[in-house]
């Protein structure tokens, strides 16, 4: 095949990459031209003037995409905006982000959506919306849900918290379910967890810190899974950053009842343990807290079987000073979308028992990585590359409805005609987290001084070339 | 060697012989106390400044006393009458208290771990003055000294070495809450005492199977096998009014009256943190005593903060050396040059 044929504009070329993307891994080239794959093959010719990357010894996959991404513009610009957010997006692999609507002010109306959706354009990756469940966040009555889906909302979250009243939630999922829309829930129960700054654990009952118990979680998620049955046909639940052992058992009985139900997790809850606290460091501070091993292998094992369908990074960018205050004052959330893929792999490729785990190390600040490979703890299959594309990017598209079969560009197969959003990443490459180099406004990773294997080399946006060579190139 | 490192943060910082290093230089220090003039220049020139961001009697006015019969110059510091009441954060605090020349922080904290995150943001030797429902280290070794003047002077002999021994400890009421009970299961335990965590199953530690300790939400068979029994303030200000119907019944179940009190043994103790809830944890007949040791566990606060403060900030060496290897303090024998 050859693809020299072009429409104008800048061609691309990504030469001799293995191509991963659900339809069997195949070694070529693919050329790019203006914002659509315009061949795919071995040998392929490029016009003059066309950049050439070297993707030798990478994998060629549809760039990720991240479902759940705090940008925090507006309102919390001092933590992160929305291209400063997307650059470090581009720099995961990353050519989509869904940016949560818990915003200064939310991302409850129209106006608000289409804001954010105005400061996206610029930015190094595409940024759809998630628009809130009820408006302010506040748990009463449903936001403009279908005034929303008009400027292309196909996700709605209150996240940051979940939908405390069963009733509103049920509304929620029945109206959503008419509109076409999928309901997002951050599953807590605010009775069982206020207060609370970490798992409700053996490190919490040691430490003397108010726990947040597993229960907060699988409670709302069992409450969910419940109400979507009985909103019937075309009621979507997706369920956001699972933590724990029982909600993974919860949502497999609901798949096997053939529930339209979809759940995603975060890197940090398949890689660390609660017992990262105990040097009392706030970047430790997650919502839902960090769980002990027993669930982050719960969670590694819902993976391999299919129950979760995503990884989603939650990144969540906050300034030095919020995670310096004392750890019930400190907000949760810490920044992934730099080191979502890594981590991943750390976790299910390599099985890499988890930091903070009894013979691992626990102090969190000078991590050394000395845990990995004694084989403790995991006796999960690696997941194949593949397995890995489908939770980054196949998956999370469908999910936010930024598939192609959904009339999105994002997650598809690497094919003549298809769109040039790819992600290009050496799975050798190996390097150490330094929090002053990573491209987020905010440095809250929980894996600083972690060593890392697998890094992104090119990211192909809308058939722009912003990440080469592992460097932003705007 | 000194029995400390730079800071105290939590009992774990000690160990068993770390207690018994500190508690004999306490006993120094107690013998200071008793002088007409109950001051050593041991401190001379050094500050000791105390952070309190959560009210307290004893503690704070503890420390500060320890600090002045060192010699040390004090600089008191409250999150009402500081800066803090403007927002400036902890860290910011810290940092300007060692600018000031503080040589130690004695940090007390509503947030449990804030002296933990302290120590990272200074030079200066910090003490954890009670965080939160995490730890209250020289509470733990008060107690502890407080039982081997009582146990250990007469029977025991040697010096009082082992005087908790095959002890029966029984700590009763919000262990939940309680930084105190964390502190003192673990010197307790690591001294050789045999402790039991008594009081309503809602009260009680979650996952308390990682506790050195054993359980009971029964009071009064664990009275009949009891040498001291601890209880413990219902941490009202922490929300502990939920965890039970109300504190008469707590009180009901787990409140020391004069009947109780017959069913311990006969030289069993009883001591109590303070401040009590007269009426709730026990009654002001109990509380008034003479098995109460609740008011030597404040006397020997002192002695004990003094040790505690001449091992961090004098080293437990220096001081010595400045006379000459003969114990700067003027006390006979004291082990400050040569541990």
């Amino acid at each position: 095949m050859s693809g020299t044929a072009g429409t104008g504009g800048l061609q691309v070329l990504l030469r001799g990459g293995m191509i991963v993307d659900g339809s069997g891994e195949r070694e070529g080239d693919v050329l790019v031209e203006g914002r659509t794959i315009i061949a795919v093959g071995t040998g392929l010719v490029h016009a003059s003037g066309a950049r050439v990357l070297d993707c030798a010894g990478c994998v060629v996959s549809p760039g990720f995409v991240d479902i759940h991404t705090h940008l925090r513009e507006p309102g919390a610009e001092g933590a992160e905006t929305v291209i400063a957010g997307s650059r470090a997006a581009a720099l995961g692999g990353y050519t989509a982000v869904v940016a949560m609507p818990n915003t200064d002010p939310p991302a409850d109306s129209a106006a608000v959506v289409r804001d954010v959706l105005a400061l996206g354009e610029k930015a190094l990756c595409q940024v759809a919306v998630a628009g809130t469940i009820t408006v302010g966040r506040q748990g009463e009555r449903l936001a403009p849900i279908g005034e929303m889906r008009e400027l292309g909302v196909r996700l709605f979250t209150d996240d940051g918290r979940g939908v405390q009243d069963a009733g509103v939630m049920r509304r929620a999922l029945e109206y959503a379910a008419g509109l076409g829309v999928t309901i997002a829930d951050h599953c807590e129960v605010e009775e069982l967890s206020a207060g609370g700054s970490m798992n409700e654990g053996r490190t919490s009952s040691l430490l003397g810190i108010t726990g947040i118990p597993a229960e907060a979680e699988e409670i709302m998620v069992a409450r969910d899974i419940a109400l979507a049955r009985r909103a019937g046909e075309g009621a979507r639940l997706h369920l956001m950053h699972l933590s724990c052992a029982g909600s993974v058992s919860l949502v497999a009985a609901a798949k096997r009842e053939g529930l339209n139900v979809s759940a995603e997790v975060t890197p940090h809850h398949i890689m660390l343990t609660e017992a990262l606290l105990t040097g009392f460091d706030p970047v430790f501070k997650v919502s839902p807290p960090l769980r002990d091993e027993r669930d982050v292998m719960a969670l590694r094992e819902g993976i391999a079987a299919g129950v979760i369908d995503a990884i989603a990074t939650d990144h969540a960018p906050h300034p030095a000073e919020d995670k310096e205050m004392p750890l019930p004052d400190a907000p949760p959330g810490m920044i992934g979308l730099e080191t979502a893929l890594p981590v991943a792999i750390e976790a299910l490729v390599k099985g890499t028992r988890p930091y903070g785990t009894e013979n691992g190390d626990t102090c969190g600040e000078s991590g050394s990585g000395a845990d990995r490979g004694d084989g403790g703890g995991s006796v999960i299959a690696a997941l194949t590359s593949d397995a890995l594309v489908a939770l980054l990017s196949r998956n999370p598209a469908k999910i936010a409805g930024l598939d192609v079969a959904s009339e999105g560009r994002q997650g598809g197969v690497i094919e003549q005609g298809a769109p040039a959003n790819i992600a290009v990443v050496d799975p050798a490459a190996e390097w150490t987290v330094e929090p002053g180099r990573m491209s987020s406004l905010s440095r809250n990773t929980g894996f600083a001084g972690r060593r890392m294997t697998g890094r992104v080399r090119h990211t192909i946006f809308e058939g722009e070339p912003v990440v080469i060579a592992g460097e932003a190139q705007r | 060697m000194s029995a400390l490192g730079r800071h105290l943060l939590s009992i774990d910082d000690l160990g068993r012989s770390g207690i018994e290093g500190l508690l004999e230089i306490a006993a120094s220090f107690a013998e200071v106390v008793t002088r007409d003039i109950p001051k050593v220049p041991a401190l001379k020139g050094r500050m000791v400044a105390t952070l309190f961001a959560e009210s307290s009697t004893r503690t704070r006015s503890s420390f500060e006393t320890a600090a002045k019969r060192l010699s040390a110059d004090v600089l008191s510091l409250t999150t009402v009458a500081s800066s803090m009441a403007k927002g400036e954060s902890v860290k910011d605090t810290v940092r300007t208290l060692r600018a000031i020349g503080a040589d130690a922080l004695v940090v007390r904290h509503p947030a449990e771990g804030v002296p933990v995150q302290v120590a990272r943001w200074t030079e200066a030797s910090v003490v954890n003055a009670g965080d939160g429902c995490h730890e209250h280290p020289t509470q733990a070794l008060l107690d502890c000294f407080t039982l081997q003047r009582h146990f250990g002077g007469g029977a025991g002999g040697g010096g009082g070495q082992g005087f908790l021994e095959g002890a029966r400890v029984a700590i009763v009421g919000d262990i939940l809450h309680s930084r105190v009970a964390r502190s003192c299961t673990k010197a307790f335990v690591s001294l050789g005492a045999r402790v039991t965590l008594a009081g309503p199953k809602t009260l009680l530690p979650t996952f308390a199977g990682e506790w050195p300790a054993e359980l009971s939400c029964e009071l009064e068979p664990v009275l009949y096998e009891t040498d001291v029994l601890y209880l413990l303030r219902m941490q009202r200000e922490r929300g502990a009014g939920v965890f039970v119907p109300s504190e008469r019944e707590f009180a009901h179940l787990y409140g020391i009256d004069e009947r109780r009190l017959g069913m311990l043994a006969g030289k069993a103790v009883i001591m109590h943190p303070g401040p009590v809830n007269r009426g709730v944890e026990m009654t002001s007949a109990v509380a008034d005593s003479d098995r109460s040791l609740a008011l030597d566990q404040v006397h020997n606060g002192v002695a004990v903060r003094m040790a505690v403060l001449y091992l961090l900030v004098a080293g437990g060496g220096a001081v010595g050396k400045e006379a000459d290897g003969g114990p700067a303090i003027g006390a006979p024998g004291f082990p400050g040059a040569d541990r």
